[in-house]
């Protein structure tokens, strides 16, 4: 009888357990899934009807969309930016983070805090400093402006060196005595190493200034070099005003090369993240 | 097992040798070792075996380049290499750990010294294979060393070490990562490898039983210092001191001091007659536990009363823990004896070993 009882219990605490999941769930999604029953409704039909069902599917927002905004540009110019801050990112961090982990020099320590102090200084904080020199350059409104002041990313710095510091220092010693330079040891054997940090630092990477509207919006002029927020945004402001369709198909475009790239690339995503070394010791 | 000879291009061994070598970090109180002179012979297997922390690693890392001693120098045959660093000075190091790339197979892995000397694929490839061979490994090349268990691993190790042919092979505790069925395995391959190899090696262990099991010439060292070098049988005959000769085969030691014309132990037990034993007031006697016997031993020996507290068998013998003179003494015992019993421990006169107070080696050993 007792066991029988406990089963009950532990049954009406499981069912609510999944309530409560389901209710955060919903709280998450609904969001989501009204921009997208937005995006694909038909503009006079928005507000007819149920809100929360899809009646009158229609794919004219986009065709606006499409239309009107040089929605193509911004895709290429999110992915020239993003891209090139990750490549450069990847060849000034990598070697900066071997360097400040495994080679002994004079002012390492020295480096290493101030590694750690621009990691606390929100860039927000330098925007002004950072805009003052780029202008002394001529690269305001242009690519150079979106990239140049994220090549040298503090927090990659500081998540590679942590993650080389969990690999044995003999592996590092064991390629000198192989014969390699300092050089070599990093192409060889730290990078091929190094995969799994520089998976999981290109995803926030990736993420973070894709959807970056702050900096765009802080030195670009026009949308020669727009990114994809700051675009869409330009244009819902200039061209839309309280047009919700057309609004909510943007905002869905946004998303979608993050979404694709999740569902594709899901497991190693999280394996990126959890970050293993897959090392040996 | 024939040496192919893409794998082994070593021509005349090189002797290695350090003279008043010493090495501190900076702001330490003491070095981490100083005043080392050390022959390690051509093409022999020089061990060097001491405690945790007696800077036996740390002379390891000074011959291989990675670290830089403070004083003395270091010289390979005619060479001095003190000062050349550890990416062109040649030699090649088995590390504890192995120290794998984690993302090359083990075919990479073992061609990498090669690639970094620039040596074509063709040959890479055939000196890789005649390596793989010699460690018998040629099966697991495509694999990762995260698909290898320990001991291939370390096979794996093996193999990038000796596939340059270098003349001179530095070893890190090779095998104490290992279980203990396959440690003594791996230390017979090791040796006939070694021989086969003909490079000099120098081999750092706390493990005494390899120690004694691999040497040509064995150097016991402690806190920085070297306590002796010799040949390994004639350390463990004649210990230079009471460290030495219990770090190696660890042997029992006892107070003695005379009174009037006879000797007694610390708590007072007396005992008949010493052979050999040196004339001062005090001194401290030694033998090792297989030494030991009850009954039946002829010739000049040492009597000692004893009671056994616990007996171990070990297979064809036992381990008898005993109390003797106040201290605890261990013996390897042929015949049954009960905890309680007191029995009389002889010791033939050969196997005594005296110390003075300090500890170093007293009298002769007939």
């Amino acid at each position: 009888m007792t066991t029988h009882a406990g089963e009950t219990r532990s049954r009406i605490m499981q069912a609510g357990i999944h309530i409560a999941l389901a209710a955060g769930a919903v709280f998450m999604l609904l969001p989501f899934w009204l921009m997208l029953r937005t995006s694909f409704t038909a503009p006079d039909q928005i507000f007819s009807g149920n809100v929360l069902t899809l009646t009158h599917f229609s794919l004219d927002n986009y065709a606006r969309v499409f239309a009107e905004v040089p929605l193509l540009r911004y895709y290429l110019n999110g992915f020239v930016v993003v891209g090139t801050i990750f490549l450069g990112q990847v060849v000034i961090c990598v070697p900066a983070a071997y360097a400040l982990s495994r080679l002994r020099f004079a002012g390492r320590e020295l480096g290493l805090w101030i590694v750690l102090a621009a990691m606390m200084v929100p860039y927000h904080a330098t925007a002004i400093p950072i805009y003052v020199l780029l202008s002394q350059f001529g690269l305001i409104n242009t690519h150079g402006a979106l990239i140049l002041p994220f090549i040298g990313s503090a927090f990659s710095v500081f998540l590679l060196r942590q993650f080389f510091l969990s690999i044995p220092q003999s592996v590092f010693e064991s390629a000198r005595l192989d014969g390699a330079s300092p050089y070599r040891i990093l192409i060889h054997i730290v990078f091929p190493m190094a995969r799994p940090a520089i998976i999981t630092f290109g995803i926030l990477s990736f993420v973070s200034h894709w959807n970056d509207y702050f900096w765009p919006s802080f030195v670009l002029r026009n949308d020669f070099a727009a990114t994809v927020p700051f675009g869409i945004v330009r244009f819902l402001d200039q061209e839309l005003g309280a047009d919700y369709g057309p609004q909510m198909a943007a905002a869905t475009l946004t998303v979608l090369p993050l979404l694709i790239g999740f569902l594709i690339a899901q497991r190693q995503l999280i394996a990126g993240i959890a970050m293993s070394s897959g090392q040996v010791d | 097992m024939t040496v192919h000879p893409l794998a082994t291009r070593i021509g005349a061994p090189t002797p290695v040798a350090v003279h008043n070598l010493a090495k501190s970090w900076p702001g330490a109180q003491r070095p981490v070792f100083s005043e080392l002179d050390i022959d390690c012979p051509a093409g022999g297997i020089t061990i060097i075996v001491g405690p945790s922390g007696c800077g036996k690693t740390t002379f390891l890392r000074c011959l291989c380049g990675l670290d830089v001693p403070t004083k003395g120098e270091i010289r390979f045959g005619d060479q001095d290499v003190t000062r050349i660093d550890a990416q062109h000075r040649g030699v090649a190091m088995v590390f504890q750990n192995y120290a794998l790339y984690p993302t090359k197979t083990a075919f990479d892995n073992i061609a990498f010294p090669l690639r970094m000397a620039r040596v074509g694929a063709a040959e890479t490839a055939d000196r890789v294979r005649a390596a793989a061979a010699l460690t018998r490994i040629e099966g697991l090349l495509e694999r990762l060393p995260s698909q290898l268990s320990g001991g291939q691993r370390q096979r794996v190790g093996i193999a990038r070490a000796i596939v340059r042919g270098p003349s001179v092979l530095l070893m890190d505790e090779p095998l104490s990562n290992l279980d203990t069925k396959l440690r003594v395995e791996m230390r017979a391959e090791l040796s006939a490898l070694q021989r086969e190899l003909g490079a000099t090696t120098v081999y750092v262990t706390h493990d005494q039983t390899e120690a004694l099991a691999l040497a040509d010439h064995l150097i016991v060292m402690r806190d920085g210092k070297i306590e002796q070098q010799g040949a390994p049988e004639e350390i463990f005959r004649h210990p230079a001191d009471v460290f030495v000769a219990d770090f190696l085969g660890s042997m029992n030691l006892l107070a003695v001091r005379r009174e009037g014309e006879g000797m007694v132990l610390a708590d007072g037990t007396r005992v008949s007659s010493l052979p050999g034993a040196p004339s001062s007031g005090s001194f401290q006697l030694g033998f090792r536990a297989e030494d030991a016997h009850i009954g039946g031993l002829a010739g000049d020996r040492a009597t000692l009363p004893a009671m056994v507290r616990r007996s171990e068998l070990m297979g064809s013998e036992r381990l008898v823990h005993l109390h003797c003179g106040g201290v605890a003494l261990r013996a390897r015992l042929k015949q049954a004896v009960a905890p309680g019993e007191h029995i009389d421990l002889h010791v033939h006169a050969s196997a005594l070993h005296y110390f003075s107070d300090d500890g170093q080696r007293a009298g002769a050993v007939a």
